[in-house]
């Protein structure tokens, strides 16, 4: 196998590389600050108890958890344009990777929210809190303590899931291998490179996730 | 204009459908290959610290650390360089096959090492032998703790079948991109995908959602 590798090509195109990574990590930034403003909207509409909220809360969940992601990507980048709207790839890229991973993690918030003891909402109620504070001095901060496990392993599913972005051709990872690719048809070098830094990028998340509960655990038992 | 382009819509429908038919295709094949491949490596994963479940671990962090678009493109264009050409549908069935295989195999390994041990010691201690013990006690178990999530994952594989369109297999996600170069009206188009989606993944979320309500209670009191 080492003798089809060339690795002289991959050191080459090794900036490219790294453009594309770059490029690949802070579009999941801010995919992610994107998705958890998403997620604690939808959240917070969801359980607010009020109908005319919580309604569409769960249609948006609903629709985006049973449809594919390319096919809500593609209904942003074919359907804005027809709306009036233009904006660039990179931009339709981002919003739908918010909304498509918010409403994964709004439901990952519930979930949170939920394995929250009664006692501590009637505790606030009884320390005159609004519903405003209540949600977000005493729900939430604990919600995020419940779900960081979950929430990083959203964190990886995005960063995956924006490969999907090479499609409309915004720059990043995989774009980068397609290039090479392309360029000195060369699928091995190009491919397996790409396979290599999205590995990377897991190996470190599940590091953290792995770091955290076993602090937490730690906290926990003292 | 609408009606116009919603004519227009109607007489690409053969296509949708075809489509359709592409997707519940490619999704039921890889879905029966997924968990065979995800049971017997669950199996052999759940066995914790053997040779065999290192590798295997090896291969679930491969499959989840990057990105289902990289795999599919390591199987379709990597393996004919190896002299092992595929038609476009073989390598996506063979893709999401390997790929739904990873998953199953974590929910399966798990679902085994939740099953108290107790279990398995006494059927050794009736004189079973140890497969004796895991597939006539501890699988039927783990399996019907596993269900709920096999039927989630389940939704996903459908959802990432949509990445197959990438290699030029006409699913709804195609139809759809096809449709749209002649019909521009993105969100009418993208609209029918998510629609014809819908109707596949919806009812199995909810199904999924039953289940995990049915089993999660009055199970495992011990």
């Amino acid at each position: 196998m080492l003798e089809y590798f060339n690795f002289r090509i991959i050191w080459e195109y090794m900036p490219l590389f790294m453009e594309g990574l770059y490029h690949t990590a802070w579009i999941s930034l801010v995919g992610i600050i994107g998705s958890l403003i998403v997620g604690m909207l939808a959240c917070a509409c969801r359980i607010s108890g009020i109908k005319l909220l919580a309604a569409p809360a769960v249609a948006f969940i609903e629709v985006i958890r049973s449809t594919p992601l390319l096919a809500q990507l593609y209904f942003l980048y074919f359907g804005l344009p027809s709306l009036g709207i233009q904006v660039d790839e990179l931009t339709t890229g981002i919003v739908a990777l918010s909304f498509n991973s918010g409403a994964y993690v709004a439901e990952i918030l519930r979930a949170g929210i939920k394995g929250i003891p009664a006692g501590q909402v009637e505790a606030a109620m009884g320390q005159g809190f609004n519903v405003y504070q209540r949600f977000f001095y005493v729900i939430l901060p604990q919600a995020f303590a419940n779900t960081l496990p979950p929430m990083l392993g959203q964190a990886i599913v995005l960063v995956k899931d924006s490969a999907v972005l090479s499609l409309i051709s915004v720059m990043e990872l995989t774009r980068a291998g397609q290039m090479l690719n392309s360029e000195r048809f060369m699928p091995s070098e190009a491919f397996l490179t790409v396979a290599a830094l999205y590995l990377l990028v897991y190996y470190v998340l599940k590091g953290l996730t792995k770091f955290y509960q076993m602090r937490m655990t730690r906290f926990r038992s003292a | 204009m609408w009606g116009f382009y919603f004519d227009q819509l109607m007489n690409s429908m053969p296509m949708f459908y075809k489509g359709m038919g592409v997707t519940v295709a490619i999704s039921a094949l890889s879905l029966i290959g997924g968990t065979i491949i995800g049971v017997i490596t669950g199996i052999l994963r759940s066995n914790e610290g053997t040779f065999m479940s290192r590798i295997l671990s090896l291969y679930v962090d491969f499959m989840r650390g990057t990105p289902f678009l990289v795999q599919l493109f390591i199987i379709f264009f990597i393996l004919p360089e190896f002299g092992l050409q595929m038609e476009a549908f073989t390598a996506a069935v063979v893709s999401l096959t390997i790929y739904a295989g990873s998953y199953i195999c974590e929910i399966v390994s798990a679902s085994i090492q939740a099953v108290p041990s107790g279990q398995e010691e006494a059927c050794r201690s009736l004189g079973h032998t140890r497969n004796q013990a895991m597939i006539l006690v501890v699988l039927p178990q783990a399996l019907r703790m596993a269900l709920p999530a096999l039927v989630g994952q389940y939704v996903l594989l459908i959802k990432d079948s949509s990445i197959v369109s990438v290699i030029g297999l006409t699913d709804i996600t195609r139809a759809g991109w096809l449709t749209v170069q002649r019909v521009p009206e993105g969100i009418m188009v993208f609209g029918l995908v998510g629609i014809l989606y819908f109707a596949v993944c919806y009812p199995l979320i909810q199904l999924s959602n039953m289940l995990e309500k049915k089993f999660s209670t009055g199970e495992m009191k011990l």
